[in-house]
């Protein structure tokens, strides 16, 4: 089960500011539990963002970004209200997404 | 002439040297900031502020933290104080724990089985603390300091601070006891000191970077004691609450703006 996720849209001067915060281990294979059992890779694979439903971002990533990321990127344009959702999938299929407006 | 001349040079750079690793820490202690998943536990402790449970299949929201029945704003800013309810002073962890036991009928043991968590799972009390501590950002910080209770724990909180013990017989004076120490990344507050409580209080409880979880006061004081090698306190026992007051104390006055982050 996928934990929280959260989500800041602030306008700036001709761009939107975006930022997303998710829950996720972010496994990299190579950990060892305390059994010294390898802990299986689980990582977010792709990562989507939506602006008005039209897709302005499809991102591949890997295990080297840490647990609980945090992606902060800037959007050109955008207005007040416009919907922005995120959505990410992981390698083992799990997945979450949130949506909020431009504020 | 040229020795001279030569010490001088190389004093010059251990000078630039340490300012150099000090600036890069303050650099780094930036970067961690901005990235910080502080919410998501503030997001968490929401939810299971609002859950019910327990024997009393009751939420916490009736949880009294000193503002009265509810009232999260500004109310980890006034704490540790004292709690007629409970004839005691409590810090806000101590405080959770009451609650959980009173309102919700579930037992010390069972509430306090696990107030410290991992990465993969943390533990109800470190998100509720997150959660609460967020809504008094902003605030200044103003435990109580006027009962008699408060004023016996401050000055139990202060004697413990220098009161050395257990195998290796430190205090916390040992460590924090003298200005511009750090052991690698990490300042060593002289935590008596005003100057320097207030910004460290200030940022308490906080995400821990290394460990990807979340920390509160408690833990830093179990984990403290675990150093010096002493035997576990008890979590919310009058040492922990006493130091946490004592320290809550020296920095009264300071603007709260945590939950922070460490490294």
């Amino acid at each position: 089960m996928a934990g929280p996720m959260k989500m800041r849209a602030t306008l700036g001067q001709g761009f939107t500011e975006v930022r997303v915060l998710m829950t996720h281990p972010m496994e990299t294979g190579q950990r060892k539990d305390s059994d010294g059992k390898l802990v299986p890779m689980h990582f977010i694979q792709n990562l989507t963002v939506k602006l008005n439903g039209k897709t302005v971002v499809d991102a591949q990533i890997s295990q080297a970004v840490s647990r609980n990321p945090v992606f902060s990127f800037r959007l050109k344009g955008g207005a007040k209200g416009d919907k922005i959702e995120v959505a990410w999938l992981d390698n083992q299929g799990d997945s979450n997404s949130t949506e909020s407006a431009v504020a | 002439m040229k020795p001279i001349a030569l010490l001088a040079a190389l004093a010059l750079t251990g000078a630039a040297q340490a300012q150099d690793t000090a600036k890069e820490i303050q650099r780094y202690r930036q970067m961690i900031a901005e990235g910080s998943p502080v919410e998501l536990f503030e997001f968490a402790g929401e939810e299971l502020w609002k859950r019910p449970q327990g024997p009393s299949n009751v939420s916490l929201e009736k949880c009294d933290l000193g503002r009265g029945p509810g009232v999260l704003k500004g109310a980890y800013a006034r704490l540790p104080r004292y709690f007629k309810d409970a004839d005691r002073v409590m810090d806000l962890e101590t405080r959770l724990l009451h609650c959980m036991t009173t309102l919700q009928g579930r037992s010390e043991k069972d509430a306090a089985a696990r107030v410290f968590g991992t990465a993969d799972r943390p533990a109800e009390m470190e998100s509720l603390s997150a959660y609460i501590a967020a809504q008094s950002r902003g605030m200044k910080l103003d435990p109580g300091v006027s009962h008699p209770k408060e004023k016996q724990s401050i000055e139990l909180g202060r004697a413990l601070y220098f009161q050395r013990a257990g195998a290796w017989d430190f205090s916390c004076a040992s460590c924090h006891g003298e200005e511009g120490k750090r052991i690698r990344m990490q300042d060593l507050p002289v935590l008596y000191k005003p100057q320097f409580a207030r910004p460290v209080i200030a940022s308490w409880p906080a995400y821990r970077l290394s460990t990807s979880g979340f920390i509160t006061l408690q833990w830093r004081m179990n984990d403290c004691y675990r150093q010096m090698r002493t035997p576990e306190p008890n979590f919310g026992s009058d040492t922990t609450v006493a130091l946490i007051h004592f320290m809550t104390v020296t920095a009264r006055g300071e603007t709260y703006r945590g939950p922070g982050n460490k490294r």
